[in-house]
């Protein structure tokens, strides 16, 4: 018994505790909450991509907001761009919007993207990648459909399609603030 | 002649800013600064990022940043610029060759240093004491016996 209570012992069990301790603490913060859908929106506010102050999450609320988030590299990113312009087009007048986050990317590629593809909605410029950890961003594109109260009506993980745009943001369009 | 004189003249008038322009640009290559920085998606340094989309994008801007003759820190406060601190690889190195970068590894080694200083001069003492204790000659007999009285005279 006395043996046990020895400083050495107890020092090796100290430190396999706090091992182990560490262990889990970094596979618990390096699992995202992946179901975020019905929750609400978490504060987003970024320089804007073009280089004109800041914008937010905040600014859009009492609209449906379709979320994307996406870089220039990304060749998803690119087949889905001209569906998101399209249906910013159609959300516009119903108090809707497309809004851009371009994540981790190099400015002048991202604004060639926009223009190749002539995008109008608004653009975030997330050059440090701090959305991704808030909204749990496994890859490129995203898409969070958020609704007027600011929470989160639907995820696409992967590039979107006009089937899921009308399930998911067509009926939110309908709905008053 | 005076023509041909003439021309050679303005041929190298032409041409000698270029290459004094060409000698001033600080060399620097792709090759030594994917080794210090990072691809930020892909979580690696950029050197080991060979395929991914975006290391390949982020080579491509720092190719042009050399052909634009930025010195190796220009190139890594423009990465700086666009992706945050987190795209250096290297602990302490903000972008700038001064004395912090050093300090980074200077301060570590003096440390580790001064712990293996601190623990060899224990051993050595540590030696020395169980040597002294084993050399001392065993007190026999009456002197034992002095000793004893000598203590118990005088315990506090």
């Amino acid at each position: 018994m006395r043996r046990l209570l020895a400083p050495v012992p107890i020092a090796v069990v100290g430190v396999v505790v706090a091992l182990v301790a560490l262990l889990a603490y970094g596979l618990a913060s390096n699992d995202p909450d992946q179901d975020v859908a019905g929750k609400q929106a978490p504060e987003l506010e970024l320089p804007r991509l073009s280089g004109e102050g800041v914008g937010s999450l905040e600014d859009y609320r009492g609209q449906v907001v379709v979320l994307n988030f996406w870089a220039s590299w990304c060749e998803p990113c690119r087949d889905e761009s001209p569906l998101l312009q399209r249906w910013h087009e159609r959300m516009e007048p119903r108090r809707g919007t497309v809004l851009g986050v371009d994540v981790q990317d190099i400015t002048g590629d991202a604004r060639d993207f926009i223009e190749e593809y002539g995008l109008t909605y608004p653009m975030l410029r997330d050059g440090e990648g701090e959305s991704r950890e808030r909204f749990a961003i496994l890859g490129f594109p995203e898409t969070f459909v958020i609704d007027r109260r600011g929470r989160i009506a639907a995820v696409a993980r992967g590039p979107v399609d006009d089937a899921f745009m009308r399930e998911h943001v067509a009926p939110l369009l309908r709905e008053r603030a | 002649m005076r023509r041909a004189a003439l021309l050679g003249a303005l041929a190298v008038a032409l041409v000698a800013p270029g290459a004094a322009a060409a000698q001033d640009c600080p060399k620097t290559t792709l090759g030594e600064i994917e080794k210090e920085v990072m691809c930020p998606i892909c979580g690696t340094p950029l050197a080991l990022a060979s395929e991914a989309p975006q290391a390949q994008r982020q080579r491509a801007f720092i190719e042009q940043q050399i052909a634009d003759c930025r010195s190796e820190d220009q190139i890594k406060r423009a990465l700086v610029a666009q992706f945050g601190e987190a795209v250096l690889a290297l602990p302490g190195d903000e972008g700038d060759d001064d004395f912090e970068d050093v300090l980074v590894y200077l301060v570590p080694a003096v440390g580790i240093a001064a712990a293996l200083g601190g623990i060899a001069f224990a051993l050595v003492r540590w030696r020395r004491r169980q040597q002294s204790g084993r050399g001392a000659p065993a007190t026999a007999g009456a002197d034992a016996g002095r000793l004893d009285a000598d203590m118990e005279r005088y315990d506090l």
